[in-house]
C-alpha cells in the first residue's frame, strides 16, 4: 500500500492556477495522479486543466472528497494555506515552497497540536509512490515502482539517490522529501515508522544532511523497533562550521551537528552508512544482498 | 542575517532591556564627543564587527582617561581585526561602540534559540555567564537551564520566574523576569533565529543591564521586516556571496580549488563531498536554485572564477524543476562572456537532458562531459590536480570592468 499516498488518493493543488502549480498537476496527472480540483480563493466556479477551482480548501474537499493537498503557494503565505488545509481537514498536505518563516512553521506545529494532518514540508520535493501518486516537483521519470523506501531532507540528492538505484533496477516504494528546513511538518521518525509498517517496502534508504540530530535520533529509533535494514548517507563531511548551506537548517553548530558525527552514530547503531554519495545505490544493493531480503531479488523493480 | 552589536543594543532599548549608556563612533573625534555626553569615568571601546572573539582579539578595550578614547579608536578604525571567527583576513573595523564602563558584580547567560527537537523557541539561561555557552553545555550541562514557550500563550512569567530561581537570582527576580519577556518578545516580533544577551550582568549597584548582545534574523523574514533588513551591513560578509545573492545564487566561498555550480543544495553538498571522497577540495558551495536560467548559470561561472584557487570547475546538475537544455546554454553562454581559463567538468542528469547534451556537443567548447557523480567527481579532482596556478583580478575591483573579461 505505500505509505502517505498511493493510487486511491484524491489530490487537490492550492495555488492551483498558478504557473508552477498548473505545470506540477498536470504532470502529476500524466503519472497517473488523482487529481480532483484545486483552490485559487476569487477564482472559485472555474475550471482549469479541466478540473473544478475552489475558493476554499473546506469546498474543496466536500464536493470532491479530497485528503491530500499539494500546496503551491509562496513561502510568504504558506501558513495561511497550511492552517486552511488543516482546518478542512486535509490528511496530507505537502507544502514545497522554499523560505517559508521558520516562526511560522513553529506556530503552524502548534496549531497542529491535537489535529489530523500530515504536513510533508516546507522546502520539499514532495512524494511520490511510483506510478500512483506524485504530489510534487520530482522528475517522475527518474523513478520506478519497486521495494525500496526513500525519505530525504534534500530534493536533488533524492533525485541522485533515486537514479542510482533505477540504473541497478531497483524501484521505490515511496519517496518523501521532508524538506530542509529546521522546522518541518514530518521527521525522519515518522516516515522511517511509516515505512516500516508499509508491507511494500522492504529497506529504507535515509538521507541527510548536516544540522540537528534528526538522523541520529531516527536511527536510534529504528535500531530499536525497525525490522527492515536501513541504509543512511548524511551530506556535508566537507562543509564548514557554522555556515548555512543552501538549506535553512543545514548549519553545523556543535561536535554532533557534522556529517562525520551522525554518520559514525548511525554506524555505531547498527545501519549502513554511505560515505560517497555516488555508492548510495550499490550500498542498497549489497545491503539487500546480505539482509536476504526476498528470492531472487524480490526488492527489485516490478515495472 | 546577522547585526552589530551596537543595533542590537538599540533594539533591546527600544524593547525596555536596559544596557549601558553608549552610542556608535566611526571616527577617534566622535568616540571622544561620546565619552563626554555620555559621562563617566571609565569607558569601554568595542571594535563593531560581526564576528565573535573580540575580546581576545583586542577588539574590546578599557579606557580610565577620557584623554585616550580618541586613540584607541583611531587605532582600531580602518584596522583589520583578526578574531578566532574571522580568518587569517581578519574583518575591517569601521566603526566603534563607546560605552560607561559597568562595575559588574555577576555575570549571566541569557539566550533565545528555536529549537529543533521541540520545534519551539527555548529560552537558555546561565549561572556561567561571559564564557563560551558551548563550553559550558559540554562541561557543566547541570549549569544550562532551559524553558520552551508554547506558541499559543507565549512565554510566561512563572518559566521566566524558574530560571531567575535556576541560576541564584532570587534577590533581582522582577527585573530579570521583565528582561527575559522583553528579549522574548523582540525575538519572536523581528524573527530572529539566535539571540544571546552574553553577558546579561548584576552590576555592584544592583542593576541587571545587557552588557552584549547578539541577534541572527531569519533571512526568510525580511519580507515582512523592513526594519531589520535596513540594519545589513554587506561590508560584513564576503563579496563574492553579496553578488551571488543579487543573482539569486547561493554562494559560500570554501578553501579548496574544485569550483562546484550544482542545483539543490542538498547535492551542492553531495557534490563537495563526492570531490572530498576523491581527495578534492571543494573551493565553494553553489546553488543555483531552482528554475535556473542560462543567465543565471553565467552568472555562477563568473562568481566561481573570481576566486582565484580555482582550477576546475565542476557542473553537477540534475534537472528535476530545471532544464538541462537551459543550464547547457547557460554553460555556453558564459564561454562566450568571458574567457573561461580552467577545465569544466560537465554532468547533465533528468529533464531534457538530451537536448542539453547536444547543445553541449554542438559549442565545441572544450568540456569533460562525465556519465555520474563520481565520474564527474574523480575527473574534476584529476583535472585540478594538474592544472597551473591562475593569476585573478582583485575581486573587490570594479564590477563594470570585469564584466569586460578583464581578468589576466
Amino acid at each position: 500500500m505505500s505509505v502517505f499516498v498511493d493510487r486511491t488518493s484524491k489530490v487537490i493543488i492550492q495555488g492551483f492556477t498558478g504557473q508552477h502549480a498548473t505545470f506540477h498537476a498536470q504532470e502529476a496527472m500524466d503519472h497517473g495522479t488523482q487529481v480532483v480540483g484545486g483552490v485559487t480563493p476569487g477564482k472559485g466556479g472555474g475550471t482549469h486543466l479541466g478540473l473544478p477551482v475552489f475558493n476554499s480548501v473546506a469546498e474543496a474537499v466536500r464536493e470532491t472528497g479530497a485528503s491530500v493537498s499539494g500546496v503551491f503557494v509562496p513561502p510568504q503565505v504558506a501558513v495561511d494555506s497550511l492552517l486552511e488545509a488543516i482546518e478542512a481537514g486535509i490528511e496530507i498536505a505537502v507544502i514545497i515552497a522554499d523560505g517559508v518563516p521558520v516562526q511560522d512553521m513553529v506556530r503552524t506545529k502548534r496549531y497542529l497540536t491535537g489535529r489530523n494532518t500530515t504536513i510533508i514540508g516546507p522546502n520539499s520535493p514532495g512524494i511520490i509512490t511510483p506510478g500512483e501518486c506524485k504530489v510534487g516537483i520530482m522528475p517522475s521519470h527518474i523513478y520506478s515502482k519497486g521495494r525500496v523506501g526513500v525519505v530525504s531532507r534534500s530534493g536533488t540528492l533524492n533525485y541522485e539517490a533515486v537514479s542510482q538505484m533505477t540504473a541497478r533496477g531497483l524501484g521505490q516504494s515511496s519517496c518523501v522529501g521532508i524538506g530542509g528546513d529546521p522546522v518541518n511538518g514530518t521527521d525522519f521518525k515518522t516516515v522511517l515508522e511509516a515505512f516500516e509498517n508499509d508491507d511494500e517496502t522492504d529497506i529504507v534508504v535515509m538521507i541527510g544532511e548536516i544540522g540537528g540530530q534528526q538522523e541520529v535520533e531516527a536511527a536510534a529509533w529504528a535500531a530499536q523497533y525497525m525490522a527492515k535494514p536501513l541504509v543512511c548517507f548524511v551530506a556535508g563531511v566537507s562543509a564548514p562550521r557554522g555556515r548555512r548551506m543552501g538549506h535553512a537548517g543545514a548549519v553545523i553548530s556543535g561536535d554532533s551537528d557534522t556529517a562525520q558525527a551522525k554518520l559514525d552514530a548511525i554506524e555505531a547503531l547498527g545501519h549502513h552508512t554511505v560515505r560517497n554519495p555516488a555508492e548510495i545505490g550499490s550500498t542498497v544493493e549489497r545491503a539487500i544482498s546480505e539482509s536476504g531480503i526476498g528470492l531472487a531479488g524480490a526488492a527489485r523493480s516490478g515495472a | 542575517m546577522n547585526i552589530h552589536e551596537y543595533q542590537a543594543k538599540e533594539l533591546l532599548k527600544a524593547y525596555g532591556v536596559p544596557v549601558p549608556p553608549g552610542e556608535v563612533a566611526y571616527s577617534g573625534k566622535a568616540a571622544r564627543r561620546v565619552a563626554e555626553d555620555i559621562g563617566g569615568n571609565r569607558w569601554v571601546v568595542k571594535a563593531q564587527v560581526h564576528a565573535g572573539g573580540r575580546g581576545k582579539a583586542g577588539g574590546v578595550r578599557l579606557v580610565n582617561s577620557i584623554d585616550e578614547i580618541r586613540n584607541i579608536a583611531d587605532g582600531m578604525i580602518g584596522h583589520r581585526l583578526v578574531t578566532a571567527q574571522t580568518g587569517t583576513e581578519g574583518q575591517l573595523i569601521q566603526r566603534v561602540l563607546i560605552e560607561r564602563a559597568t562595575k559588574i558584580e555577576r555575570e549571566i547567560y541569557l539566550g533565545l534559540v528555536i529549537d529543533r527537537v521541540s520545534q519551539r523557541i527555548v529560552v537558555i539561561a546561565s549561572g556561567e555567564g561571559g564564557v563560551d555557552i558551548e563550553q559550558v553545555a559540554e562541561e557543566h550541562p547541570e549549569k544550562i537551564h532551559k524553558e520552551i514557550v508554547d506558541p499559543a500563550t507565549g512565554l510566561l512569567d512563572f518559566q521566566c520566574r524558574k530560571l531567575a530561581m535556576a541560576i541564584g537570582l532570587q534577590h533581582r527576580m522582577s527585573p530579570f523576569v521583565k528582561i527575559v519577556n522583553r528579549f522574548y518578545r523582540l525575538f519572536r516580533d523581528k524573527d530572529a533565529l539566535q539571540g544571546e544577551i552574553n553577558p546579561l550582568v548584576v552590576t555592584e549597584e544592583g542593576d541587571v543591564i545587557a552588557l552584549d548582545c547578539k541577534l541572527t534574523f531569519d533571512d526568510n523574514s525580511l519580507f515582512r521586516q523592513g526594519e531589520v533588513a535596513e540594519l545589513r551591513d554587506f561590508d560584513e560578509e564576503d563579496p563574492k556571496e553579496v553578488e551571488a545573492t543579487g543573482h539569486d545564487l547561493n554562494y559560500i566561498a570554501l578553501d579548496g580549488d574544485v569550483g562546484c555550480i550544482v542545483n539543490g543544495a542538498g547535492l551542492a553538498m553531495g557534490t563537495m563531498d563526492a570531490i572530498a571522497h576523491h581527495g578534492g577540495r571543494p573551493a565553494n558551495f553553489l546553488d543555483v536554485g531552482g528554475g535556473a536560467s542560462p543567465e543565471k548559470i553565467a552568472n555562477a561561472f563568473r562568481i566561481v572564477l573570481k576566486d582565484p584557487n580555482v582550477k576546475a570547475i565542476l557542473v553537477n546538475i540534475f534537472a528535476g524543476i530545471n532544464r538541462c537544455d537551459w543550464i547547457a546554454t547557460g554553460v555556453v553562454q558564459a564561454s562566450h562572456d568571458q574567457e573561461i581559463d580552467v577545465p569544466v567538468i560537465v554532468r547533465l542528469a533528468g529533464t531534457n537532458v538530451e537536448e542539453g547534451r547536444q547543445i553541449l556537443d554542438e559549442s565545441q567548447m572544450a568540456l569533460i562531459q562525465a556519465d555520474d557523480l563520481d565520474d564527474a567527481a574523480r575527473k574534476a579532482v584529476e583535472a585540478a590536480g594538474t592544472a597551473p596556478v591562475r593569476v585573478v583580478d582583485d575581486p573587490t575591483a570594479d564590477p563594470a570592468t570585469e564584466q569586460e573579461g578583464a581578468r589576466t
